[in-house]
């Protein structure tokens, strides 16, 4: 086999894992708006087990459970702030992929808005010290031509 | 010489930020309860062994300290721990309570036989319900609970002697100590 037939066939091979993974969660809420709700929070919530899975995607016996949580609460009327917060209360933050904005994570937020700031502000002092460069240089063009 | 003062700065910036980060990433095993300080979540379960037994709850241990061990005859982890446990409960300061978390009865019985029971009391959380009201992600872990009824430490892993001596023992008021 050559080098691209191994390539396709790691492709194959990861998207039919992938199918694979995503037939884990097989759970049905009695409508559609709930069933939506429930598959947008359990790919929201951290596996605390794997840390890099939601559980949604874990095959761990305690995303189960974590899911269980979630599919009793929406049937039992909470709202998806409610549900967050029952985690957040036993696990933390960090159980959330997007966590709130607060004063120990608003640097998260800062840092590429400052970076983003800094290199404008960097891009703009070299493009007018060049400008000033061109418009002191009084050296007729043809001198500056390689010998 | 001038020209390469910003660019130092920048870099050393950006490795201490980078360096925070890599030190402080969420590893699994340093990771801070959110219970911290907060009062352990109330339960009342089956206990191990004989249903005529009946059901424990967490209030009777109220106006004491006492230690919550989450296990599971699945967690090799466990195992490792059982010895230190042994010898913890040798000690008779605390009551420790073992939460079988998802477990199977038989097995926990036959672990408990073979091994040896460190364990004032022994609850089944066949659900994980509590697990998760104590916020546990992973086997063992082992909380203390103060006279009142306040979560104060959280270790996560095997114990060992060392953390029992330093954050179990040395949080007993000196008037509870034997």
């Amino acid at each position: 086999m050559n080098t691209r037939g191994i390539w396709l066939a790691a492709i194959c091979a990861s998207v039919l894992l992938a199918r694979v993974a995503s037939a884990i969660d097989i759970t049905l809420l009695p409508n559609e708006a709930q069933q939506q709700r429930y598959e947008a929070l359990t790919h929201e919530i951290r596996c605390m087990q794997c840390m890099n899975n939601s559980i949604a995607d874990s095959p761990v016996g305690l995303a189960a459970d974590l899911r269980r949580d979630v599919r009793e609460m929406i049937i039992a009327g909470k709202t998806d702030d409610e549900i967050r917060a029952y985690m957040v209360q036993r696990y933390g933050n960090v159980i959330l992929f997007n966590p709130p904005l607060t004063s120990s994570t608003a640097w998260v937020w800062a840092t590429p808005l400052v970076a983003l700031i800094g290199g404008i502000v960097v891009a703009i002092v070299i493009v007018r010290r060049r400008g000033r460069l061109v418009a002191d240089d009084d050296t007729p063009v043809d001198e500056e031509t390689p010998r | 010489m001038n020209r390469f003062v910003l660019p130092v700065i920048i870099f050393l910036l950006l490795a201490g930020v980078l360096y925070v980060g890599v030190v402080h990433s969420p590893d699994k095993s340093t990771m801070v309860s959110a219970l911290l300080g907060k009062p352990a979540p109330a339960f009342e379960l089956r206990m191990l062994g004989d249903p005529a037994r009946g059901t424990f709850s967490s209030q009777r241990f109220a106006g004491r300290p006492w230690v919550l061990n989450v296990w599971g005859t699945w967690c090799a982890a466990c195992r490792d721990e059982h010895p230190v446990l042994l010898d913890i409960a040798k000690q008779n300061r605390l009551p420790i309570v073992g939460l079988d978390w998802r477990d199977d009865d038989e097995d926990a019985m036959r672990w408990l036989t073979q091994l040896g029971n460190p364990y004032t009391v022994v609850v089944v959380d066949s659900e994980g319900r509590t697990a998760i009201d104590f916020g546990v992600y992973g086997a063992p872990e082992t909380f203390f609970i103060d006279a009142e009824g306040v979560v104060q430490y959280r270790h996560v892993g095997a114990m060992t002697m060392e953390v029992w001596e330093r954050e179990f023992v040395g949080r007993i008021p000196h008037s509870v100590s034997p």
